[in-house]
């Protein structure tokens, strides 16, 4: 916002209160009313005055809160500012960030625990991020915001109450569309985003078996390149996904894969997912229906010792 | 008279100050419709079409009173904005027949019609989704210090969704320089506006919003663009938004299926008593602006030009297959080729 005056940022709660998350604290003092705006609980007016003064030449980031609120507000996101470079032939594009915490694991119930990146991933024309730490938001952001075209990013809120040592550098950018290799590895490959590239890691750390985790980064476009060239290298294909098995990103991934790189397969491809049900507010309950470091440390270890996919959790549940 | 038969947007638009042209125009809008509806019958046109004839003083009325580089947001029945605020025939009907001659190179149809040249974002064909738009736009013009004010066009129907309360609510807390302008034809798709809505006049709803509320008869071109000279003036002094209600009517049903059976017997015989286009010919004649026999040569005229963008658009060859991916984002092979509105 200090080197661009274009960017305004817009949403309930950010100037004065600085979020409830307090991610845009300190942003008022900075930048004024004009460009820190409250907004009324109007998630369909302020989305759609983003739409309007993103193709009028302001860059504007869209604070969702909670990303279950844009469901009032997703016509502007998906119907409009998704087609405004496709019906004016390039002529307009609409240079708009929305910004949102997601994803569960905190006891917020169903109705606050959700990814909903396959709502974004659905609609072409938008592209989706989800970040992982504060490097990886520094840079998604700073990528999103000089995007012309909208972008969503997604925050795991889990995340918001960690703390690490990050230095900003000014000019660092991660590329949109670009996956990067967290740790290296030669007996699988595992695919996480979000909050689960956390999970990823630690549940490699602790396998038998030697797994390349990678972080997804960009949902939509995701990186072909880079995960194909894993997969050929390790033979073997694990997508961690926070997101209910019919609709899970990773069901994108494994078909590209199984098409693409079948040759290369030395097992089938795997997915662990959440269950297709609600995320539930139970302690107990949430922390089953999360993937945990061991489950997934058990699942990858299963694929690659006996090159078949193992049950998921709830199938022997019941 | 040669000035809007231009190929150039802008200079049809410009060639809105004459009043001749303005009668003209209204007259272009009309015949324009007509010949949808009759290439819809031919089998040139798909989906389908929503006219607005009977409409065409609001249509004028409102493209006189803005500059070419104000912001329009518009609803599906767009045709009539679009011919008034500068495309040319070709460009709409180019559209609505999905040629590449079209505004939107065909891939638009006939609820989506764009030219950012004269201010005019791509019609949208969800209800209500222009007005919270019209209100960014009206945020970046203010944002980027200049004067220039947006102007949402929807229906009496729009007046009934969220995006119309949340989006004059923060216009008027924004104090932003945007006009809301219902054109209220008394039908939301099938349905009467009694059956709809507790209010007989949408612009009452201003009140709740503190800012201005002006009802005006839509059929008269002359009091359409007063009406909105004085919004537009106040939007541009900074002193916020209005809601301009234009009492209209259109002649058919909501969409080419619907032959509007539902309307009251009587009523749209009325209402063709006071045609925009007779009502503003009868002004020019009054002016002596316009001569006896003219409104039938000019007639004449538009019909032989709608005829020839017509012939046009049937020239036009159907977009190539490659149009289907190329602008859907910057990485699609359209590439980054965007023009942003107001970016000096």
């Amino acid at each position: 916002m200090t080197e661009d005056p274009t960017v305004i940022m817009m949403g309930e709660d950010i100037a004065a209160a600085g979020g409830p998350f307090k991610v845009t604290e300190g942003l008022l003092a900075v930048h004024g009313p004009q460009r820190v705006i409250d907004t009324p609980i109007s998630e369909m007016a302020f989305m759609g005055a983003a739409v309007g003064a993103a193709v009028c030449g302001l860059k504007p980031i869209v604070e969702m809160m909670f990303i279950e609120f844009i469901g009032v507000a997703l016509d502007q996101l998906t119907t409009q500012a998704a087609t405004m470079r496709y019906l004016s032939r390039g002529k307009l594009t609409t240079p708009l960030v929305v910004r949102a915490s997601a994803g569960a694991g905190q006891g917020f119930g169903c109705q606050h625990s959700q990814m909903l990146d396959h709502w974004f991933r659905g609609t072409p024309g938008l592209k989706v991020c989800v970040t992982s730490n504060a490097r990886t938001t520094y840079g998604l952001l700073r990528s999103a915001i000089e995007d012309p075209d909208p972008v969503v990013v997604l925050e795991p809120r889990i995340l918001y109450a960690e703390r690490e040592e990050y230095e900003f550098d000014s000019s660092y950018r991660i590329s949109l569309g670009r996956a990067e290799i967290v740790k290296a590895g030669k007996d699988a490959t595992l695919l996480a985003c979000g909050a689960m590239v956390r999970v990823a890691k630690e549940a490699a750390e602790n396998s038998s078996a030697d797994i390349e985790v990678i972080d997804m980064l960009t949902l939509w476009p995701w990186d072909r390149d880079t995960i194909m060239e894993s997969v050929s290298r390790t033979g073997r294909l694990v997508t961690l996904e926070e997101a209910t098995a019919g609709n899970g990103w990773g069901a994108e991934v494994v078909s590209s894969v199984a098409v693409e790189a079948f040759g290369s397969l030395k097992a089938p491809p795997h997915r662990i997912t959440l269950p297709d049900a609600p995320v539930p507010y139970s302690g107990k309950l949430e922390a089953r229906f999360l993937p945990s470091a061991a489950y997934v440390a058990e699942q990858v270890s299963a694929l690659v010792s006996t090159n078949k996919t193992p049950m998921p959790w709830w199938r022997n549940a019941a | 008279m040669t000035l809007s038969n231009s190929n150039s947007p802008l200079a049809r638009r410009e060639a809105l100050d004459d009043r001749l042209e303005q009668l003209r125009r209204m007259i272009e809008i009309r015949f324009v419709e007509e010949r949808i509806q009759k290439l819809f019958a031919e089998g040139h046109v798909r989906g389908s079409t929503h006219l607005a004839s009977g409409q065409e003083g609001v249509s004028v009325g409102i493209a006189r009173s803005i500059d070419p580089d104000d912001i329009v947001t518009c609803t599906y029945r767009g045709h009539g904005h679009a011919l008034a605020l500068g495309l040319t025939p070709a460009g709409v009907i180019g559209e609505i027949c999905g040629r590449v001659i079209g505004c939107a190179g065909g891939v638009g149809g006939s609820m989506h019609l764009v030219e950012p040249a004269i201010g005019l974002l791509p019609t949208a064909a969800i209800i209500g989704a222009g007005l919270p738009i019209a209100c960014g736009a009206a945020l970046a013009a203010r944002a980027r210090g200049t004067d220039r004010v947006a102007v949402a066009i929807f229906g009496d129907g729009s007046a009934n969704i969220g995006a119309f309360h949340e989006s004059l609510n923060f216009a008027a807390i924004q104090k932003l320089p945007v006009v809301f302008v219902c054109e209220n034809n008394l039908y939301g798709e099938y349905t009467r506006i009694q059956l709809s809505t507790p209010v007989e006049d949408i612009a009452i709803r201003a009140a709740s919003y503190n800012m201005p509320g002006v009802i005006v008869d839509g059929q008269d071109a002359d009091k359409v663009a007063e009406a909105m000279a004085t919004a537009v003036a106040r939007a541009r002094r900074g002193e916020g938004p209005s809601l301009v209600e234009m009492k209209t009517y259109r002649y058919s049903g909501h969409s080419r299926s619907d032959p509007a059976t539902y309307r009251p017997a009587g009523e749209l015989d009325a209402w063709l008593k006071r045609d925009p286009i007779d009502i503003f010919a009868e002004r020019l004649t009054a002016e002596t602006l316009l001569a006896a026999g003219g409104l039938d040569s000019l007639k004449t005229e538009v019909r032989e030009a709608v005829e020839t963008a017509t012939a046009e658009v049937l020239d036009s060859p159907a977009p190539e297959l490659g149009e289907i991916m190329a602008h859907v984002g910057a990485y699609s092979a359209g590439g980054d080729q965007r023009h942003l509105f107001w970016s000096n």
